[in-house]
């Protein structure tokens, strides 16, 4: 027992020193690097908030959504519009479009919140197809086709503070993912994260110990729709432009992918998994049209060896036993 | 009255197609509880092959066997061909994630799905190919002042003999009945003495291998063909499925031309741009009202 | 033989400590004409049951016989196809579980299901879910508020551990425990929720002589807090042992009910149980 406490703090110390060091390195960065890694790491960022939004749903609560890219969409394009029709400044609209996107879920995830597994999977997969498809057909003319929207403006307050350059959105993207982290680091540690668990766990021992599951479920995908309107919000403002091909399925698996290859439900590991999803590219940059095909290998290998993911969460969401196994003796 | 039959028949048509991809979706799900997504891809990777068969490399088959014979021996290589990749698949993504559960399953399937679809890129290049019309038949037929053409009679016909064939084996033999066992419960017919490696191959071969057929038969219809068709095509015969009941053979079947049918009449009456809209809309209402699809039974939860 | 008369003892004590009780406590909850169908198959017919507050009932009955569907239907699982279920004066129809849970009862499963890879504090901390109110924003914030919510919270699941004696294993997973201690953690988290009735499906299932006599002592002494007991119960030490009250079921009918000693000696329970071959049974 204290071997265990005392290497138990050994852990913690060496963790806060690594938070410590990496926020360090994270706030001198822009300074050594050109300004397209720094665009390379806003584009990180964004995947990073769009994971930790998707995480809620998927990690904490065990539901398949692979349309989660949809949420984006409303938000952002919730910018685009009321920005360019009305001029409403970026920053009064990211709370709007986060209410926008959360809005959204909550309407048309209530009809399904009580599907299965795999069922929720299709219907949030129909979804986000549907907004895509739905924007690209431009109703009523607002949302511009698949030209989409442009001539968006740069988050402001005031004339004095605005974010117009690289290293600016590096630093205010990253701010919010930091915020982000500590607002869910306490979820977790609350009795709304401990729901969420017991409904990953057993849906039905939760209902049964006083849990309210569809609230929670609901509550689950209106949260992590909002944070991903925050994330359309600020995606809108520093590409200027927004189109319905950014919000494709194959972005959506891609934060699946992000969470499930990070670490399923864990925090750091959906960072690894943003990191991972948003610098691949970049490094495989040489290998131009194979770089997705190694991708698509990089993930079956992944979940042949390492199905918990890369920095998986403590209590073992998975055991992952990479032996091979007759078909018929898992417990599918 | 003409149009409205003659539009019938085209939603026939493209359901035959759904129909025919569907069934692989819904063998597969039926019996390892899995989402194939590299279902569509492998029938992309079918219309791939007759395009290399038939037109490239000057057409050496049409002009070796003629256009029926080229046909022929198009969809046969094709279902051979992605009916050994389809075990392949099984094998190199799927079977050593079994274990571990049903999210990384779905992970592997989509990595499997970016390969085939990236693999199919690398391969014969980013932009759409075409079956040239020298390898389609192009007669336009008139029977009773109901225009069709001659490859739509073909698309129709031998995808129902397909059909048929399949609904054959799995409703009327021994075989079928253990395919159909293990749907239902996988350990405990593997406990009857079901082996459950030759259903597992078998589904993960006919499946793809009619997914492969169909793919050349859209390359003869469409004429067109490109690396994004098996994620279009594979999400809508997935609603098919969904449609039918999953895990539902002749419920695939049904599934996929129905929604051929109401895909084609939404396009119509609605308009074009929103018949996709029109088809997911669909899914998400059978999904909510019922579940189970139109063939599928309820089965409820023992707790 | 020397089991029989620890029996005979038991159930001397049990007809004497009854026969004060049964008059004047008053109905926490029961069933009136409750029936449930499965497709073509009717699992519970026109039940009826009672249970009195304060006491231990059982519902036994042989395999089959409808006893956890009631259970699920009084919990709210399913809905009644037909009667009602009446709780503290309330009809419960069309209440979901955990609204059921909020008004004070609790279960356990037939075939334990605890949340496996959360701690078994975690569990317990699980059942003092409908007791607090804190929400979303004040959890993302961490208020004042909310932050003594939790520690109270904590304490109370901690002291609910440590009734069920398993407070050396708070920190354990709750699928590495022994299976006598996971049947005991769910009873945990059951009483966590503060219930009034307490609903346990065959508690001593798996359980050896030993852990269903210390079972059973727990089982009378958690009572004395002012808690209603109805448990689905196969064996008979037990359902003789610690019951007030016994209700039979067969076939999803009730066929008897009475005190403990009375439905032991009952010809119809005793054929609905053991056919009409009586030693076959040991």
């Amino acid at each position: 027992m204290k071997l265990n406490k005392n290497i138990n703090q050994k852990n913690s110390i060496f963790k806060n020193w690594l938070v410590i060091l990496v926020a360090i390195l994270f706030i001198i960065l822009p300074f050594i690097i050109n300004a397209y890694w720094v665009d390379v790491l806003f584009f990180f960022g964004v995947y990073a908030l769009l994971g930790l939004s998707l995480n809620i749903v998927l990690g904490e609560v065990g539901l398949f959504d692979l349309g989660h890219m949809g949420f984006m969409a409303i938000g952002a394009y919730t910018t685009a519009i009321l920005n360019t029709t009305f001029g409403i400044p970026i920053i009064v609209l990211l709370p709007i479009s986060a209410i926008a996107a959360g809005a959204f879920a909550w309407l048309v995830c209530s009809p399904i919140i009580h599907l299965r597994g795999d069922y929720l999977c299709i219907v949030t997969i129909g979804m986000g197809e549907i907004v895509r498809l739905t924007l690209n057909n431009n109703p009523f003319g607002i949302t511009g086709g698949s030209n989409g929207v442009y001539g968006i403006d740069f988050p402001s307050l005031g004339s004095i503070f605005v974010i117009d350059n690289s290293t600016k959105f590096y630093y205010y993207i990253w701010l919010i993912v930091g915020l982000t982290i500590i607002g869910l680091v306490n979820l977790q540690r609350s009795r709304i994260g401990r729901a969420w668990n017991c409904i990953r766990e057993d849906e039905i021992a939760a209902e049964s110990t006083g849990i309210d599951v569809r609230y929670y479920k609901l509550l689950a995908f209106v949260l992590g729709a909002g944070l991903a309107g925050v994330g359309g919000n600020i995606y809108a403002s520093k590409l200027m432009i927004v189109s319905p091909e950014s919000f494709s399925f194959m972005e959506s698996c891609m934060l699946f992918c992000i969470v499930l290859i990070g670490g399923m439900g864990s925090i750091p590991g959906v960072l690894i998994g943003a990191a991972a999803i948003s610098l691949f590219p970049e490094v495989f940059r040489a290998f131009a049209q194979y770089r997705m095909l190694i991708f698509g290998v990089a993930m079956v290998i992944m979940m042949i060896f390492r199905p918990g993911g890369i920095w998986p969460r403590k209590r073992g969401a998975f055991e992952f036993k990479p032996l091979l196994m007759k078909p018929g003796e898992e417990n599918g | 009255m003409k149009i409205i039959l003659e539009q019938l028949l085209n939603g026939l048509t493209i359901g035959s197609f759904y129909a025919l991809i569907a069934l692989g979706y819904s063998m597969v799900y039926g019996v390892m509880k899995l989402i194939n997504f590299a279902h569509g891809d492998l029938f992309a990777l079918g219309s791939y092959l007759g395009f290399t068969l038939l037109v490239s490399g000057s057409a050496y088959a049409t002009v070796t066997f003629g256009i029926w014979g080229g046909m022929i021996a198009a969809m046969l290589i094709a279902a051979i061909g992605i009916g050994i990749a389809g075990t392949l698949i099984e094998r190199i993504a799927y079977r050593p994630i079994y274990p571990a559960g049903r999210l990384p399953a779905v992970v592997s399937a989509l990595g499997a799905s970016i390969v085939i679809q990236n693999g199919i890129m690398v391969v014969w290049g980013p932009r759409p190919q075409a079956y040239s019309s020298q390898v389609v038949p192009s007669v336009m037929l008139n029977i009773g002042g109901i225009k069709i053409t001659l490859m739509q009679i073909v698309v129709l016909i031998v995808s129902f003999i397909l059909m048929g064939l399949l609904f054959y084996i799995i409703q009327k033999t021994t075989f079928g009945a253990a395919i159909r066992a293990c749907a239902l419960d996988r350990s405990t017919a593997a406990l009857m003495g079901i082996n459950i490696e030759t259903v597992i191959f078998f589904i993960f071969a006919l499946g793809p291998a009619l997914g492969g057929m169909a793919g050349v038969m859209v390359g003869m219809y469409y004429r067109k063909i490109s690396f994004v068709m098996g994620w279009n095509y594979g999400l809508k015969a997935f609603t098919a499925t969904i449609l039918g009941g999953i895990g539902n053979i002749p419920g695939a079947m049904l599934g996929g031309l129905l929604l051929g049918i109401l895909e084609m009449l939404g396009s119509v009456y609605i308009s074009t741009a929103y018949k996709d809209v029109f088809v997911f809309l669909i899914l998400i209402l059978v999904l909510i009202f019922r579940p189970t699809g139109l063939l599928g039974e309820k089965i409820a939860e023992k707790v | 033989m020397a089991k029989d008369n620890n029996n005979m003892e038991t159930i001397i004590r049990t007809k004497q400590e009854n026969e004060g009780i049964n008059k004047i406590n008053k109905v926490v909850l029961q069933t009136d004409k409750l029936t449930k169908k499965f497709g073509g198959l009717i699992a519970v017919n026109n039940f009826d049951l009672k249970v009195s507050q304060g006491e231990i009932s059982s519902l036994i009955g042989p395999n089959g016989a409808g006893k956890t569907t009631v259970f699920n239907v009084v919990t709210g699982i399913y809905k009644a196809d037909g009667g009602k279920v009446i709780f503290k004066g309330e009809d419960l129809a069309g209440k979901k579980p955990h609204q059921i849970i909020k008004k004070g009862i609790a279960r356990t499963f037939q075939n334990i299901r605890l949340f496996s890879n959360m701690t078994c504090l975690e569990n317990v901390m699980a059942g003092q879910h409908c007791r607090s109110r804190e929400g979303t924003w004040s959890s993302v914030l961490k208020t004042p508020g909310q932050k003594k919510e939790e520690l109270e919270i904590k304490k109370n699941a901690e002291n609910r551990l440590k009734q069920v004696g398993l407070w050396k294993w708070r920190d354990e997973l709750a699928k590495n425990i022994a299976y006598g201690n996971q049947r005991m953690l769910e009873i945990g988290r059951a009483l966590a929720t503060n219930p009034d009735l307490l609903v346990l499906d065959e508690p001593s299932s798996g359980l050896n002589d030993k852990e269903s006599e210390d079972l059973m002592d727990f089982l009378k002494e958690i009572i004395k807090d002012n808690l209603t007991i109805l448990l689905i119960e196969h064996d008979m030490n037990v359902v003789m042992g610690i019951s007030h009250w016994v209700t039979v079921m067969d076939e999803g009918k009730k066929i008897a009910e009475g005190l403990p000693e009375d439905i032991y000696s009952n010809p119809q329970v005793i054929e609905a149980y053991l056919g009409k071959d009586e030693e076959e049974k040991e």
